[in-house]
């Protein structure tokens, strides 16, 4: 017979768990469930459930872009002010979004050191675009991509790269097709985080891009501005946020995300 | 003219204080050993014919190409070198199948998918392993992945095939299974060959010559008769399992410690190394009679079963090896703590100059 686990951690673990169960309880019960449908199909909500998807895809796709080679270099090479590089990167994790949010705007707003000439080169400007939007997204989400990989391609035998190497491999090669596979359960959980990250991103969004609806206005915006006005779209929109999130993190689940 | 096979002198620094200086010269179809303990410098040696590591000082020369040479500023990285190695742990790439792992060197140098795939089998089916190609090498036992690891080292067509260990990983059974196959394919294998192993009976039997490295440095060179007979350190006596005394040599006796040994070379002079063969001492309950001038009275500390021969441990005043038969073991009540006399024939006592240690 199996022993008992200690009643203390049963009691607390417990606590825990309700810590995160209650307040979907709490939206649970406040659902309008007939008036339910009517919402979900409301303009306000596909608008921004479609933007938050599109948002949150793209920022994903671009830290996976910039930030696996980031990652790469962070790893295995040793240039000087490593440590500071590595710091700056983690920086958005512990910054609050707000502040990012401004840094942003101060950088790539139409007053900006790169804005500016930006704006005049190509004639876009990101701010209270759905492009910024995106690099709000991608700023606070992609140092989870960052540490995901990175901490993977240095628990990585080196050893296989140096095989691979041997075989004639030239060093993207070995990067593609030894490389990453070897550390693909990391970089899939990486990834996975940075989505779910940018998903809920709110405050550098309403920072940087405003709050436009079917521009600028994702799904946590619309929650926020719903709060203020119509209570029932907020909880749909919650609940769309709830559903959204449940699904992917259990499909990946095991399968994906065992890295972690 | 540059020539042909492997002329290599590798000098590499590496961690605190470890300098390996290591000079090689293998000519094609030759089987060379680096045969040393742990920590010796062979899987730097290893890395640095692979072009993993590049050289301090020296040079490497494969089938005239020069493709190390720190003086001259050449470095061939490894992508561009033809050396085959079969690594140790093999080192088979987890996420491809055993046919897209032997294909994925061909694959490099420029083959075309299906060529490379049908190369790939070719080799395969060479080592007897055709039947693996789509198995992922997770589920490969040892002796299979050793196999596979050679059918990729040997793909491609390399000037130098380099072997890390091949049979350390393995069972006994399955070890000496596979050394029958890997003494086949290194005949079969045209240029120069080099096995790097702890192990002396791979070395001794795989081997034309052998090369003992110890802390960075080649202490001896030789065939594996010349390692098996006549080890010059007690490193190599070990491995050979002969005793090896260092001593002074001095009209017909050596004085090694307290303890005098009468030999057979009357001329030698000066510091000598002595190697008694644990067979030729002989094990005597009582003091034996007759002609043996060497007969002493010691201790029996350790007694280790080999199958028919039985080896002993004994103490002071010279610690020696030796080895008898089990029937002998019965016949002198031997057991750990045992007194006993030992007696060795004046001839039976091999001595050379010991060379001065740098």
């Amino acid at each position: 017979m199996r022993r008992r686990p200690p009643a203390v951690l049963i009691v607390l673990g417990c606590l825990g768990l309700a810590l995160f169960v209650v307040p979907f309880v709490g939206l649970l019960a406040r659902t309008p469930w007939r008036d339910l449908p009517d919402l979900l199909t409301g303009k306000v909500v596909t608008d921004a459930l479609r933007l938050s998807l599109v948002t949150s895809l793209m920022a994903a796709a671009i830290s996976a872009i910039l930030g696996v080679p980031l990652a790469w270099l962070l790893a295995r090479v040793e240039f000087p002010g490593r440590s500071v590089v590595r710091a700056l990167v983690t920086l958005p994790l512990v910054l609050p979004p707000v502040v990012g949010g401004a840094a942003l705007l101060f950088a790539l707003g139409r007053r900006g050191i790169i804005g500016g000439p930006l704006e005049q080169a190509t004639g876009l400007l990101l701010p209270f675009s759905t492009w910024g939007v995106v690099v709000a997204n991608t700023f606070v989400a992609m140092p989870f991509l960052v540490i995901t990989v990175e901490g993977a391609l240095r628990n990585l035998d080196t050893r296989y790269e140096g095989a691979a190497a041997s075989f004639g491999a030239g060093r993207l090669t070995v990067l593609r097709r030894v490389t990453l596979p070897m550390i693909a359960p990391s970089l899939v959980a990486g990834l996975v985080l940075t989505w779910a990250r940018a998903f809920g991103e709110f405050g550098a969004t309403i920072t940087f891009a405003g709050n436009l609806q079917g521009r600028t206005q994702t799904l946590p915006l619309a929650v926020f501005v719903a709060l203020e006005s119509d209570r029932s779209t907020a909880v749909a929109l919650s609940l769309v946020m709830v559903a959204v999130s449940l699904i992917v993190l259990v499909a990946l689940r095991d399968r994906w995300w065992r890295a972690l | 003219m540059s020539p042909a096979g492997l002329v290599a002198h590798l000098v590499a620094h590496r961690g605190e204080g470890f300098r390996l200086d290591l000079a090689l010269s293998i000519p094609p179809g030759r089987t060379a050993a680096l045969l040393g303990p742990n920590g010796a410098g062979k899987s730097t040696a290893v890395a640095a014919l692979a072009g993993l590591l590049p050289l301090d000082g020296g040079r490497i020369s494969l089938a005239g190409v020069v493709l190390d040479d720190p003086e001259r500023g050449v470095f061939v990285p490894s992508e561009a070198r033809k050396v085959g190695v079969a690594f140790q742990d093999h080192l088979l790439f987890p996420h491809m199948t055993v046919l897209e792992n032997v294909a994925f060197g061909l694959r490099s140098r420029g083959a075309g998918r299906e060529a490379a795939r049908a190369g790939a089998a070719e080799w395969l089916e060479r080592l007897g392993v055709a039947g693996l190609a789509d198995r992922k090498p997770g589920d490969l036992s040892g002796g299979e992945a050793q196999r596979v690891a050679l059918a990729r080292a040997l793909a491609t067509g390399p000037d130098l095939l380099l072997l890390d260990e091949p049979l350390s990983a393995l069972d006994v059974t399955t070890r000496v299974e596979l050394r029958r196959a890997l003494a086949e394919h290194l005949a079969a294998f045209p240029g120069p060959r080099l096995l790097i192993t702890h192990d002396p009976t791979e070395a001794f039997l795989l081997a034309d010559e052998i090369h003992v490295i110890e802390a960075g440095a080649v202490t001896q060179t030789g065939t594996p008769d010349d390692i098996r007979l006549r080890p010059r350190t007690p490193y190599a006596a070990d491995l050979a399992g002969s005793n090896l005394v260092a001593g002074i040599a001095e009209g017909g006796v050596v004085r090694a410690g307290g303890h005098v040994l009468h030999v057979g070379d009357r001329l030698s002079s000066g510091p000598v190394l002595a190697t008694i063969r644990p067979s030729a001492i002989s094990v005597h309950r009582v003091e034996p009679e007759g002609s043996p001038r060497n007969t002493w009275r010691t201790t029996v500390d350790l007694i280790e079963h080999l199958g028919e021969s039985v080896r002993l441990r004994t103490g002071r005043p010279l610690p020696l090896t030796v080895e008898i038969t089990e029937e002998a073991t019965r016949v002198l009540h031997l057991a750990p703590g045992a007194e006993v006399w030992l007696s060795i024939k004046a001839t039976a006592i091999a001595i050379e100059p010991d060379r001065p240690t740098a």
